[in-house]
């Protein structure tokens, strides 16, 4: 009971923090209706410039304020930038290709940071005045964290006032509700999106800089971050402010007695709340459904087979691969089973998110529990590599039509989100859980059996299953379930209507596309020796969504084009460069300009030119 | 027997009274048009028998067994048909699989893995494809197509399940007037050749009058006339409701 208040209050303050920044991604997606990526980064540029100019000024309370705003400012800066180099090119592209470019924002700005600031944390001492304590019935409380505690709702105020007693909160209110209408009376977007991505960014940057006195700038904030503020703005309802404020103090308060009452399962507990929410208030707790954009977005074009040369190009490039141990070394020969791995990992997401309309931001996840499964297997029971092989799948499989019903009820961004939500589950599970999946240090010594230990044969195993299970998705896709499966997609409402069963539908697919994704785990594991729980983290998963989108969403053969490439190029940029991270953001941001279809479905529409109606 | 049979049909929309105690039946073969004012209650007549709205009160019988609250999706299994206001296909395939689409999930063959649709009941399909005269166009993709043709294509899919009865909501909206009639013929056509039931809500009265066998009229959610089109036509409440009394000057 003594703790009570003390929790209470640190809850409050943590509360506060995360609003700052939810209130930001909730107002840009509100308008843009882009789930911007970036947004902890620029809550990361935020502390670091922070960091920089505070550590220059007299440390008295008036400059410390003058500091914070200097910073604000900044980052409102940055966005701007931000905003009319690569966002305002990609508002037309389809939503997920939005989030590919903020995530490729994500990549480059680590690197800038990095290079910029070092990769040594920065504390900032605490002035005297910010070092004072308050007695709270009977408790110390840090001064500061009482300051924080009232800028939170001091924000929403400044917030509501500016969202209610201007013009130009009147706009994005409006622009929030119905964007076209706002459009077709005249008001200028370019103008209302810039300015609204400022102060999105711009209340990140505070969050940042207001995060110094308690933590430090350092490099791991922005995918820490980012993951809660989704959190929070999906429970709150996107694009709602009040609900931000509200699931901030959910969170926040969770939190902070999670660590004291069940320090075990803190990590699971924030995601279990948003799954939670979400099963039973799909659209947030102050959310309203997503009003359907009415610019026309193209419909998918027309999935025909493969015409011959592509086949013909299929066939030359496998009888290379199968010959490639042959000429190549012990290097390449690793590259290119992580290659087979990833055409099984990226196959596998296009399943779900291309036929079937369900784009996970989690798809790690399934990957994990297979590496797992196969892992734990052999720890208790010694099962060799052919068990785990098959026992990956099967429990991938089963898990993800546990998980299916949840996440079949939802739709667009918020399925999206509860998947996400899943996968930080999972990793947090092989995080914590460290009696039985060995925490960071991972699962060890999961070896493939003495006759597929020779590289040249483990890569030709890893190719054979890539290519089976590349061919058997691609066979469903061609059969009744697989146009089924699209048709769902298309319209739903016709698929009911002629009476097809959606959900049953999408649940299958997520089952699918689990269990073959449990099997790349498995086989990436026995390559590697080992499992770690950077096997289900966010950038793994992003990782995915990079190949399938890559590749392009409307072609079978796209998310292999897609696995090959990026398994390259990431191989390159690793062994040539320090600032990889900078190069291959950079290569995303322009591709998804430059080829808002994917590579594939670039190579397509060249090839269709002319000879298509 | 009748095909469909409505009885007591009643919705409310917080408080406000959308339908209420509307009764009906369909024969095979019969045309029956739903009229009425904006608001009138057309729309959600329409979606309490298709499925998409639970009725507060009444029963909703096909060919003698309930099939009131039950989901889109069952009663169109039941043998309903469905073509919306605004035409729902399926962009990513071509003219000729959607309706094979239709025609596989008729005959249960949805779950399967293996082999591909190419093909499959292609000959059914081009049939159908044909009586709506959309023969030409099979080979195309359904995003190209002009928005009268999709919603013959509609209709085509509609018939792909083989069904006792056919729920068409607003089916000529946005077509030009020469194939409005054009496609209502066409049903009609289908509806005798068949035996298929027709319910159908229409805003173009010269469609209604044209094909209809009998038109029930809507007013503030409930059934103020039913008949043929020579009794409606000479039906002083309904004549009201279109035309207003005439006594209150610069009505419209």
């Amino acid at each position: 009971m003594d703790s009570l208040i003390p929790q209470l209050l640190t809850g409050l303050a943590g509360a506060s923090s995360l609003f700052l920044v939810a209130s930001g991604l909730t107002i840009i997606f509100g308008v843009t209706r882009i789930v911007n990526f970036s947004h902890g980064s620029l809550m990361m540029l935020g502390a670091y410039i922070g960091w920089s100019i505070l550590t220059r000024l007299p440390r008295d309370p008036e400059w410390f304020v003058l500091g914070i705003l200097l910073t604000v400012l900044a980052t409102a800066l940055i966005g701007v930038v931000l905003e009319v180099v690569v966002l305002r090119r990609v508002y037309r592209a389809p939503e997920l290709f939005q989030l590919l470019a903020t995530f490729g924002v994500v990549l480059v700005l680590q690197d800038v940071t990095l290079w910029i600031w070092g990769a040594v944390e920065l504390p900032l001492p605490r002035p005297r005045w910010l070092r004072g304590f308050v007695e709270i019935a009977g408790n110390r409380f840090p001064f500061y964290d009482l300051i924080l505690i009232f800028v939170g709702p001091v924000v929403l105020g400044l917030l509501w006032l500016l969202m209610n007693r201007t013009r130009w909160g009147t706009l994005v209110r409006a622009a929030t509700l119905d964007r076209e209408m706002v459009a077709a009376l005249g008001v200028n977007q370019r103008t209302l999106f810039t300015s609204v991505f400022a102060l999105g960014a711009g209340l990140a940057g505070l969050g940042g800089a207001l995060s110094l006195p308690n933590a430090s700038a350092n490099l791991n904030i922005d995918l820490s971050i980012i993951t809660d503020a989704f959190v929070v703005v999906v429970v709150g309802g996107l694009g709602s402010l009040p609900g931000a404020f509200l699931a901030s103090l959910l969170i926040g308060i969770l939190q902070a007695f999670g660590i004291v009452l069940v320090p075990k399962i803190t990590l699971v507990l924030v995601f279990l709340v948003m799954a939670v929410v979400l099963v039973f208030r799909p659209n947030g707790l102050m959310g309203r459904p997503q009003a359907e954009a009415r610019e026309a977005t193209a419909a998918a074009p027309v999935i025909r087979p493969a015409p011959r040369e592509l086949r013909i190009l299929g066939l030359v490039a496998l009888v290379l691969a199968a010959a490639a141990p042959l000429v190549a070394g012990e290097y390449y020969l690793t590259v290119l089973t992580d290659a087979c791995v990833a055409v099984i990992f990226a196959t596998s997401l296009h399943f779900m998110m291309g036929p079937g309309g369900m784009a996970s931001f989690g798809h790690a996840a399934w990957f994990g529990i297979g590496a797992y499964a196969a892992g734990l297997l052999m720890q208790w029971l010694g099962a060799p590599m052919p068990v785990g092989l098959l026992a990956a799948p099967i429990l991938a499989g089963i898990v993800a039509a546990l998980f299916g019903w949840f996440v079949v009820r939802l739709s667009g961004v918020y399925l999206s989100m509860l998947t996400l939500a899943f996968a930080q589950i999972v990793w947090a599970i092989s995080f914590q859980w460290v009696e039985v999946t060995g925490g960071d240090n991972g699962l060890l010594g999961l070896w493939p059996p003495e006759w597929a230990r020779n590289p040249a044969t483990f890569y030709w195993i890893a190719l054979a299953l890539a290519v089976s299970v590349a061919l058997l998705l691609r066979r469903a896709l061609y059969a009744p379930y697989g146009y089924a499966l699209r048709a769902a997609r298309d319209s739903a409402m016709r698929a009911q209507s002629i009476g097809l069963d959606v959900k049953r539908l999408r649940m299958v697919a997520l089952v699918i596309a689990g269990a073959a994704c449990g099997l790349a785990g498995a086989i990436f594991s026995y390559s590697k020796g080992g499992i770690f729980p950077t096997y289900i983290s966010i950038p793994h998963s992003v990782e995915a969504l990079l190949m399938v989108l890559l590749g392009g969403l409307q072609t079978v053969a796209g998310p292999i084009i897609g696995a090959l490439v990026y398994t390259g190029l990431a191989d390159i940029l690793v062994r040539s460069t320090d600032l990889w991270r900078l190069v291959l953001g950079t290569v995303i941001v322009l591709l998804v300009v430059a080829f808002p279809e994917g590579i594939a479905g670039a190579a397509r529409r060249l090839w269709l030119r002319g000879r298509e109606a | 027997m009748s095909v469909l049979v409505v009885q007591g049909l009643s919705k409310s929309f917080g408080g406000v009274q959308a339908v209420g105690d509307v009764s009906f039946a369909v024969a095979p073969g019969e045309m029956l048009a739903l009229i009425g004012p904006n608001g009138a209650g057309k729309s959600t007549c329409f979606n309490m028998v298709g499925g998409q709205l639970v009725p507060d009160a009444g029963s909703v019988l096909l060919e003698g067994k309930p099939i009131t609250g039950l989901s889109p999706r069952a009663i169109a299994r039941r043998g309903v048909g469905r073509t919306f206001q605004i035409t729902a296909t399926f962009g990513s395939m071509t003219v000729r699989e959607n309706v094979q689409m239709a025609l596989l999930s008729h005959r249960r063959e949805i779950w399967q893995f293996w082999r591909p649709v190419a093909g499959r009941h292609a000959e059914e399909a081009d049939a159908l494809l044909a009586q709506v005269g959309l023969e030409a166009q099979a080979e195309r993709a359904t995003g190209v197509l002009a928005y009268g043709d999709l919603k013959r294509l509609e209709l085509a899919i509609a018939l792909g399940n083989a069904p006792r009865l056919l729920l068409m909501d607003e089916p000529t909206a946005g077509m030009a007037p020469a194939e409005r009639v054009g496609l209502m013929q066409l049903t009609r056509r289908l509806a005798t050749e068949r035996g298929v039931a027709v319910l159908f809500t229409e805003h173009d009265m010269d469609v209604v009058f044209d094909v209809s066998d009998r038109i029930l009229v809507l007013n503030r959610g409930t059934l103020i006339a039913e008949g043929d089109g020579a009794s409606i036509r000479a039906n002083p409440a309904v004549r009201e409701i279109y035309l207003g009394t005439g006594a209150t000057s610069g009505g419209h």
